[in-house]
Formats: C-alpha cells, structure tokens, sequence
C-alpha cells in the first residue's frame, strides 16, 4: 500500500517536470488530467481509520469527475474551436523552465524537512510533492504566453494546493471540499478564452497581444 | 443577520430573472435599499459574536459594513442614470454580478471562519469579472483577464495559506477549527512555523485582491477599463474587504505570539506600495489609472496602519471608511467626466469643470480629500497614521510616508488640474456627449459631503468603533 502511495506522489512531480518542458498543448492537457486523475486515487490511499470513508469517496469522485474529466474535456474544445497546438515561444524556454522546476523540487523537500508538522505524519512525501506541484503551477503561470498554458499552470497549481489539502482531510473535509470550488475559476478561464475566440478581435490567442493597458 | 447577506442575492436572482433592460436596474436600488435597512436594524439589536458561531457582528465588521452599505447604495442611485444613458448594453450580468458583489462582501465581512471567508471573497472575484468586461471592448476583455488570472493565483495561494493556519492548530488537543475566537483561543499552542507560513501565504493571497504592490498589477487595468461605478466599488468596497481578511488573519497571528514578524512584513509592503504609487502617479495622463495608483496607495496605508500599531490602527480602521466613502466620490465623478468627453486622458479632457458644473469641482475636491487635505476626513486619519508612526518612534517610516505623500500630491494635483481647469477642447466647446444629470451628480455631492462632515465632526460612538476594531489588534486610541 505505501509503495503505491509513493509511486503516486513521484508520478505527480514527474508529471510537473514534464509539463514545464512540454510545447505541446494536447499532450500537455492530456497530462494534466492524468495528474488529476491520480490525484483523485489519493484520499483513498491515504485513507485511515480517523477519515470517514463518506467523504473520501465524494472527494476522490469529485476530483476525478472535475479535474480528470470535465475541466480536460473543455480545454480541448476550446483549443479544438481556436485551433491552436503548440506554445511557440514561452518567456523562459523550456530547460530553464524545467531547471527552475527541479530546484523547486529540492528546495520543497528541504523546507518540509525543516517544518515540522504539528501532528502525526501522513506520508512524509506529501507536503513536499504539494509544494513543488504549486511551484510548478506558479512557473507555469508566469512563463507561457498562451491563454491556455497559463490555465494549464493555474490547474497544476490548484492540484498542488488538493494534495496539501488531504493533510487536513481527516478532520476538516468540509473545507477540502470547498478547495475544489477553485476549480471553477478554470471553467470561467475556459470560457473566457472561447470569448475571445467569439470576439474576434484578437487573431490567436497569445496574451501577448493582451498588452495594450500599461504604463 | 442572514437578511443582510440573502436580501443582495434574491435581488440579484430577480435582476438575471426581469426580461426588461430598462427596469433591471430597479433591482440594484431595492437590494441597496434592503441592505441598508438590513444592515440599520443589525446595529441595533446584534450582540457581540459568541464562540463557536460562524457570523458575527464586531466593530470590524460593523465598519466595513457601514462603509459598503452607504457606498453601494449611492453607486445604486447613481446606476439608474448610468445604466440609463447605457441602453445599448444589456445589463443583465452587470446588475446581477454587482448585487451577488454586495451578497459576498456582506459575507466576508460578518464571517468568522476563515474558510466561509475564502469562499465568500472567490464568490466576490468571480461576480466581478464579467463586470469589468461590461464594455465588450478588446481593452476591457485584456482588464477581465487579467483581473482574474491574478485574482486566481491570489485565492489559490489564500486557500493554501488557510490550510497551513488549519494545520497550525491540528496537533492532538489542538483547535483543530478555522474559527477565528478558537484559534486566537488557542493561540501559543498552535504551530509557529505554520502560522508563519500561513500569514505569508495569506498575506500575499489577499493582498493579491486588496491590490498591495507588488501585486497590484491588475489595478490600473481594471480600474481604467471597468465604469466607474464598478471602479468605486472595487476601489472602495471590495479591496476594504481584502483587508478586513488580512486583519482577521492578523488577529490569529497576533494570538500565536508572531506578530512582530507580521508587523514588518505589513509596514514593509505598506510603504511599498505608497512609493510605487508615487513613481506611477506622476505623469500619469490617464486619470482612471491615476485613482488606481491612488487605491494602491492607500491600500498601501491601512496596511503601514496595521503593522505600525497603537494609534496608528485606529487611525487605519478610521482610514478604512474615509477612502471607501472618497473613493465613491472620485470614481463617480470621474465617470461622469469620462462620458461627457468621451475620452480619459489629459490629452482630450480639459474644463472640466465648465463643461460639467457639478461633476467637475466634485473630482477637485475628490482629489483634494484623497490626498489628504484638510478639512476632509482622510487628512485625519492620515494624520492620526503618521501620529502613530512618530509615536513609537519610526521616524524613518514616518518621515519616508510624508515624503511619498507630498510627491502623490504634486503628481495626482498636474492630472486633476489639467482635467478640471482650462477651457474645453474646440470640437467640444461646452458641448458634452452626454450631460449629467442628478441622478450622476448627486451620489458623489452626498458622499463627498459625509468625507467633509466626517473630517469636521467625527461622533464619538464611531470614534469608539475606530477603537474598539484596533483593540481587535492590540491597538487604540
């Protein structure tokens, strides 16, 4: 069983890594949704005997239905209806993007060494896999220029914030749950970017060319 | 207590129901109007939060509350002669949007779970959005873009930072709750590293949506692009919102026995922000991005306030109230000025104040007060801020405050002057593209009139508010 457990949470920062190097933008949604989808299989891994089993399912079910499946599906369509494959030119190239990456790597697993957890440890790879995965999220964000790599970041940034969430889920699940509320920001992102599609009066959608307001 | 937050919301769900464009925006003033009376009858009978309950009503939330309420109801009236001269625009999501606004502020703003407050202020970010964009211009779907990527990125980071404060207090026997009264309860038990972690996560999340530099960057997009209504509701009332969420959070950092790191890390983005705002000020031609930079300015204040303490907070809390009620004024006279030129930049906008009689010396005035001059409220709790800073013997702070302020003075007085003074351009000679009406005129006259009374007679009973709210974070009169 533990076995697994660390074969989930090493997949999950792998899959980081390979989001900060990929140009692909249907490999890399096609990734996302993996990540989510293993995400979905961990309150059931982690389960114990303070969890209640209720709550476990709505959350792995949840984050399976939004994060593997409904939030994937509507990237695809909308980058099947703006026809877009790949980020061209991103503002930090990939290596460095995936150099920056595994530092953040190394730096989570040294910062949740040194911070002790004031309770009794779930797994000892959890909190550092949350904090890469949101680091990775956050270098996503800030260095593509495509709409829709930064939702892609945005998610992964979100899937970091759910594993750091599960530390709390025995005695909290209520506000766990609440964190895939987030979720909905994406689905507005998703629909903005079909609005810009509508709108026309942007020719790709590079948000680049989203930069006539500046000082 | 539920009235005040469901009153907003049901009127919102009639507004998306009322097929009628030109009746829609009846909708906003009766949910104004309810709120109001909601919020006159809560003062009244409330009693102070007891442990355990998830709403409640102390002086923090009796501020913020007063303060929104008379700001949104005068951006109501003031919505009925806009949306008017706007008929063009379907208005639906824009009246509907503002009164879910109002619901999830209320929200935030009686809260006292962490939790319900961070889902109550992801409520706000997304009613706003589609706000910004009312315009359907290029420029303002860049504003609406930009408004929610960042406004996301805070909110991730805000919910990572409630669970590290939930963690903070889940050793065996610990509070295990995001009850604000149980985990100030619990306070040197919980975690210190953790609550550390949290505040900068929650710092910097919130911060996010109250606009402290260096994440203020949504600012001036939004503000530029979004009415100007919408802009003095943000500028206004949301961001106040914000801060109220950092001071709840403060609050339990304080209890945790880490509040010196807090006080500088507040102090430090505080001034920060005051000095970014001064470089962008100055010869900023664009005066709706001008009031942005002014918001992150005084965002910048109340968080300088906060961290400085003593006299200083209740100087804030005080401060708090003046810039949403100024913010109104500015904002809305603003717009008005932007719709008569059609235009807002100094460039095209020039006599002001004889094309618009009314709306014109209002944004001088405005301008006045938000800067801080005398007689207008803000020039006291300024002052009262800079008392404190003196006080406690920061004179480095308090010396570097009063400079940034001058060089805001000087830069914000070249921008309004040239808007106000002057004759108007040719092609417009005197004649607006759209005239204002009392309907305009009217909500910011009264609300610059309550920043006059405010600075002339301050009650005692809000003075004791003002108090009560900093003896929340360890500070007074």
């Amino acid at each position: 069983m533990s076995s697994l457990v660390e074969l989930a949470f090493i997949l999950v920062v792998v899959i980081d890594l390979f989001l900060l190097a990929s140009s692909r933008l249907g490999a890399a949604i096609r990734t996302v949704a993996i990540q989510g989808a293993l995400l979905a299989t961990l309150p059931l891994l982690l389960l114990t005997d303070a969890h209640d089993l209720g709550h476990a399912l709505v959350l792995a079910l949840g984050a399976l239905a939004v994060k593997g499946i409904v939030v994937p599906r509507m990237m695809f369509s909308a980058i099947r209806e703006a026809s877009i494959r790949r980020e061209m030119e991103p503002i930090v190239g990939f290596v460095p993007s995936m150099v920056l990456g595994a530092i953040g790597v190394a730096l989570a697993f040294a910062f949740s060494s040194r911070l002790p957890l004031p309770r009794g440890e779930m797994h000892p790879f959890l909190v550092p896999t949350a904090l890469s995965t949101v680091w990775a999220g956050l270098l996503l964000v800030v260095s593509r220029k495509k709409a829709v790599n930064q939702v892609l970041g945005f998610l992964v940034l979100e899937n970091g914030v759910f594993v750091f969430g599960l530390l709390l889920s025995d005695f909290m699940p209520l506000m766990v749950e609440a964190g895939v509320l987030l979720d909905l920001f994406a689905a507005v992102f998703v629909m903005g970017i079909v609005m810009f599609h509508i709108n026309r009066e942007f020719s790709s959608l590079d948000t680049e060319k989203l930069s006539a307001l500046r000082d | 207590m539920l009235f005040v937050i469901l009153a907003p919301l049901l009127c919102a769900a009639v507004a998306f129901g009322v097929p009628s464009n030109r009746r829609r925006p009846i909708a906003l003033l009766a949910g104004a109007l309810a709120h109001g009376g909601g919020v006159a009858a809560l003062l009244r009978s409330a009693a102070p939060p007891a442990r355990g309950d998830w709403l409640g009503l102390d002086a923090l939330s009796t501020l913020t509350l007063l303060t929104t309420t008379t700001l949104f109801l005068a951006a109501a009236v003031y919505a009925q002669g806009y949306l008017s001269r706007r008929s063009d625009r379907d208005n639906r999501v824009f009246v509907g949007g503002l009164l879910v606004l109002l619901g999830a502020m209320t929200v935030v703003a009686l809260s006292r779970h962490l939790g319900l407050t961070w889902v109550a202020m992801e409520a706000a970010t997304l009613a706003t959005a589609p706000l910004i964009y009312f315009n359907q211009n290029a420029r303002s779907l860049e504003a609406a873009w930009k408004y929610l990527l960042i406004g996301s990125l805070g909110i991730a980071l805000a919910l990572l930072g409630t669970f590290f404060l939930a963690l903070s207090g889940a050793a065996p026997g610990g509070p295990r709750s995001l009850l604000v009264d149980d985990l100030i309860a619990a306070g040197p038990s919980l975690s210190r590293p953790w609550v550390r972690a949290a505040f900068v996560f929650l710092l910097v999340g919130y911060g996010t949506k109250m606009g402290l530099a260096p994440l203020h960057s949504w600012k001036p997009d939004a503000y530029g692009e979004a009415p100007g209504l919408l802009g003095a509701l943000l500028a206004g009332g949301l961001t106040n919102f914000a801060f109220l969420a950092i001071v709840r959070v403060f609050q339990v950092t304080r209890a945790a026995g880490e509040d010196a790191f807090a006080r500088d890390a507040l102090v430090g983005l505080g001034l920060f922000s005051i000095a970014l705002a001064a470089v962008f000020v100055v010869g900023q031609k664009d005066f709706k991005r001008m009031l942005a930079y002014s918001s992150v300015e005084h965002m910048g204040i109340l968080a300088l306030g906060l961290g400085l303490g003593g006299v200083a907070a209740a100087g804030a809390f005080f401060h708090a109230m003046n810039n949403g009620l100024t913010k109104g004024v500015v904002f809305l006279s603003a717009g008005n000025i932007h719709r008569a030129f059609g235009s807002k930049t100094t460039d095209d906008v020039r006599g002001a104040a004889r094309v618009l009689p009314i709306s014109g010396p209002l944004f001088l005035a405005g301008f006045l007060a938000v800067t801080g001059s005398p007689p207008f409220a803000p020039f006291f709790s300024e002052f009262a801020i800079l008392n404190g800073a003196f006080g406690e013997g920061r004179f480095l702070v308090g010396a570097l405050l009063l400079a940034f302020l001058a060089v805001i003075f000087v830069g914000m007085g070249t921008t309004v002057l040239a808007v106000v003074q002057g004759d108007p351009p040719g092609n417009a000679a005197g004649v607006p593209l759209s005239r204002e009406n009392w309907l305009m005129a009217a909500p910011p006259l009264v609300l610059m009139v309550l920043v006059l009374l405010l600075g002339l007679f301050l009650p005692q009973r809000l003075r004791d508010l003002f108090g009560a709210a900093a003896g929340l974070v360890g500070g007074g009169w």
